[in-house]
């Protein structure tokens, strides 16, 4: 009979090759030379890559390496990472919704204590960035890095034909909604994107620190308070007057509504002046003008902060990587003018490049304005559920605005669905 | 091989493992990529668990969330979702491509490969790419289709197609679910084609031979002969559209920005439980509703069984 052989030399040598091919690239570098993986998403990535000079300078040894993914993608793997305690990082940037969700499952090392001492340091912070870095156990699990003040972009050409001034759209929100009435009779432009974007900022206004959004410590739900009765009430004001354009944000219609000059105020994170100035809408230039948002609302839109993972390997490495982007005022400058990243950093505030004008803005000197917002912001607590409870009130809020439901039987409905997922 | 003086005895096989060996690397990978994860999911579905906190935070929580899924509005409006969907673009494919397999098998020779190949190019391309294309294609102010139906209004009599104001496809609750049911038409039509023209191909030419020599015309050629012999296909067809109408994700996650749209139209099943594990963060709320979907794509596939098998006496 005949039988297949397979010779225990052969084997042996093709099971050596391959392990030799794979361990490779790993043999590459020097023997002494250490490490430091750091993943990040974009924007933030690029802050990280010219800051490498920096530290080589002192860290000559120690290479960086920067794993840089897609906003969700990124979030998702390292989700997966602290699940499995696998493919950690040295270094993880986060999104601050993120910071307190992977805080609660204690996955994230406390560095307001010892060896850190980050507790020491947050003075030199904008305080409600400080406080979003804070776990709802009140440990410090993330050093704020920049910032998302909260702002008015407007039109000054398109206010200008209708006769109207800045104070016309800031004095209050009901002032900005019968500003918008005569923008839009007279230039034929939407006064806001989507009348959702008005609700986003109205939910926010109100709190004060410590309080939470959505569900508060208690699990109480607060989707029905006057808050999100205001902001209802009002979206659905924009809607039923015509004055949105019903365009979702990072859209075609978004960009091209920019361009074309039928959008005529965008409430937003100041980084988005620099979005339109790059990409959205360059040829824009020197029409748009940024004011605080109305009724002396201020809220925050994003914020990237640094953390360590507490299973990562060389922490005292990366303490010192997070103290140079978070600590280092050139480093922090650098982001701000190159990537329109915002500082959380206090002690650069009095640099003259805030003083600025800028071109985009017609010369106005805006970094002023939203160092100003910074102090107002207050941040309030984040829970589990805050994406659910986002996703509920949103699927309510399109409910009242496309399909006429009204205000008070949306909240409750809104009410009931997250008060189940409370209750589980 | 052998080294002269040492004669090595080489490892015999023998003939019976072989298969074994051979299968090895496909049961190997199915094993981590197909069976872990499904008994994985099993056994998420019965607990709570914080991810983040890593796998010893699993706690046991019995059924509770299978009765939580049971109670939940959203699966069922995902699943509504899901079955309008799957009907809508699902009947469409095969009451049409079977028609337009027999014209292109009936009427094209030398160009009909090429013909085939322009059908079916829209099930290789990424549908990433697709749903982007499609995305600007259907803007509500800049897009193709509002300004082609625009355009057509204008001819007398076909001023009913545009309703005065530009059709807000994507951003209306009753405009979403047709949106993502033309895209996933347009993308599955060419390959039921490919599907049924294969089985076209099949049929004897002596059979409508015969029947043409009877005087059968070409209508009664089709419902006589060529429909009662692709049924075969038809079963199999049909079944990839009911298990893959059911598993619907890519398009509507993508054509709607992943939250399926306005009042959330277009989110399908899959894409409640993507969002319930990787947005809300419940990855056993998630494994629970996978396998209560699951029991619905087994139901409705064995009901498709049921309506296409051979019965006994028939060809």
């Amino acid at each position: 009979m005949k039988t297949f052989r397979l010779n225990p030399n052969a084997i042996l040598r093709a099971a050596t090759s391959a392990l030799l091919i794979a361990l490779l690239p790993a043999q590459a570098p020097a023997q002494n030379q250490t490490t430091l993986t750091i993943a990040a998403y974009p924007a933030v990535d690029e802050m990280i890559k010219s800051a490498m000079p920096a530290w080589k300078k002192n860290h000559p040894t120690v290479d960086i390496k920067v794993i840089s993914r897609q906003f969700s993608d990124h979030h998702t793997a390292m989700t997966t990472a602290l699940s499995t305690a696998s493919g950690l990082p040295d270094v993880m940037v986060l999104e601050y919704g993120y910071v307190a969700r992977f805080a609660e499952g204690g996955g994230l090392e406390n560095i307001g204590d010892a060896p850190y001492n980050f507790k020491n340091n947050t003075s030199h912070f904008v305080p409600y960035a400080v406080r979003q870095g804070t776990a709802g156990s009140g440990a410090l699990v993330a050093v704020p890095s920049d910032i998302g003040p909260g702002t008015l972009l407007y039109r000054e050409d398109l206010l200008k034909k209708a006769g109207l001034k800045e104070s016309d759209l800031t004095h209050s929100w009901d002032g900005f909604i019968n500003a918008g009435i005569k923008l839009k009779a007279l230039t034929g432009a939407n006064l806001v994107a989507h009348a959702r974007d008005i609700k986003d900022i109205l939910i926010r206004v109100g709190t004060t620190p410590g309080d939470g959004l959505y569900i508060d410590k208690k699990g109480t739900v607060l989707v029905d308070t006057p808050r999100f009765v205001r902001a209802f009430t009002l979206a659905k004001k924009v809607r039923d007057e015509k004055l949105d354009g019903k365009i979702q944000a990072w859209s075609n219609e978004w960009s091209e509504g920019f361009k074309r000059g039928t959008i005529a105020t965008q409430l937003s994170g100041a980084w988005l002046a620099g979005h339109l100035n790059n990409w959205l809408a360059p040829s824009t230039k020197g029409l748009w003008r940024a004011a605080q948002l109305p009724e002396n609302s201020y809220g925050s839109f994003g914020g990237s902060f640094y953390a360590i993972p507490k299973a990562a390997k060389n922490k005292a490495l990366s303490w010192e990587f997070i103290q140079l982007m978070t600590l280092n005022p050139e480093i922090q400058l650098s982001g701000f003018k190159a990537q329109d990243a915002f500082p959380a950093l206090l002690d650069v505030y009095k640099d003259p490049f805030f003083d600025q004008p800028i071109d985009f803005l017609g010369g106005q000197k805006a970094r002023a304005l939203w160092r100003d917002a910074t102090s107002h912001i207050t941040a309030f607590e984040v829970h589990k559920l805050d994406p659910l409870a986002e996703e509920i009130v949103n699927t309510e809020l399109d409910k009242v605005l496309d399909q006429g439901k009204p205000v008070a039987t949306a909240l409750a409905d809104a009410k009931r669905l997250l008060q189940r997922s409370v209750n589980r | 091989m052998s080294t002269p003086g040492v004669q090595r005895k080489p490892w015999r096989l023998k003939p019976e493992y072989v298969p074994y060996l051979l299968i090895g690397p496909f049961v190997i990978l199915f094993a981590v990529f197909g069976i872990f994860p499904l008994v994985f999911s099993f056994y998420l579905a019965f607990q709570s668990w914080e991810p983040t906190a890593g796998l010893g935070a699993m706690k046991f929580v019995g059924m509770g969330n299978f009765a939580f899924v049971w109670g939940d509005e959203w699966f069922w409006k995902s699943m509504g979702n899901t079955l309008w969907l799957a009907l809508a673009s699902g009947i469409p494919q095969h009451v049409i491509a079977i028609p337009l397999a027999y014209f292109l098998h009936t009427s094209f020779k030398r160009s009909r490969n090429l013909v085939v190949g322009a059908y079916f190019l829209p099930y290789i391309t990424s549908t990433v790419a697709i749903a982007m294309m499609f995305g600007t294609l259907f803007s509500t102010d800049y897009g193709l289709i509002n300004i082609g139906l625009h355009t057509l209004s204008e001819i007398p009599g076909l001023s009913w197609v545009y309703p005065g104001q530009p059709i807000d496809w994507l951003n209306k609750a009753e405009n979403v679910k047709p949106a993502i049911s033309i895209v996933v038409f347009w993308r599955y039509i060419g390959f039921n084609t490919v599907l049924y023209l294969a089985a076209l191909q099949t049929i004897p030419a002596d059979i409508y031979e015969a029947a043409t020599m009877d005087g059968a015309g070409r209508m009664q050629q089709f419902f006589y002969i060529t429909l009662p012999s692709i049924k075969p296909m038809i079963y199999f067809g049909v079944t990839l559209s009911v298990i893959g109408g059911l598993q619907l994700f890519e398009e509507p996650f993508v054509l709607t920005g992943g939250r399926g749209g306005t009042d959330q139209a277009g989110m399908t099943t899959a894409m409640y439980m993507y969002r319930t594990a990787f947005e809300f963060n419940d990855f056993g709320g998630a494994s629970a509703i996978s396998w209560v979907s699951f029991v619905f794509v087994a139901l409705l596939t064995w009901l498709t069984n049921l309506a296409f098998k051979p019965r006994r006496g028939s060809i």
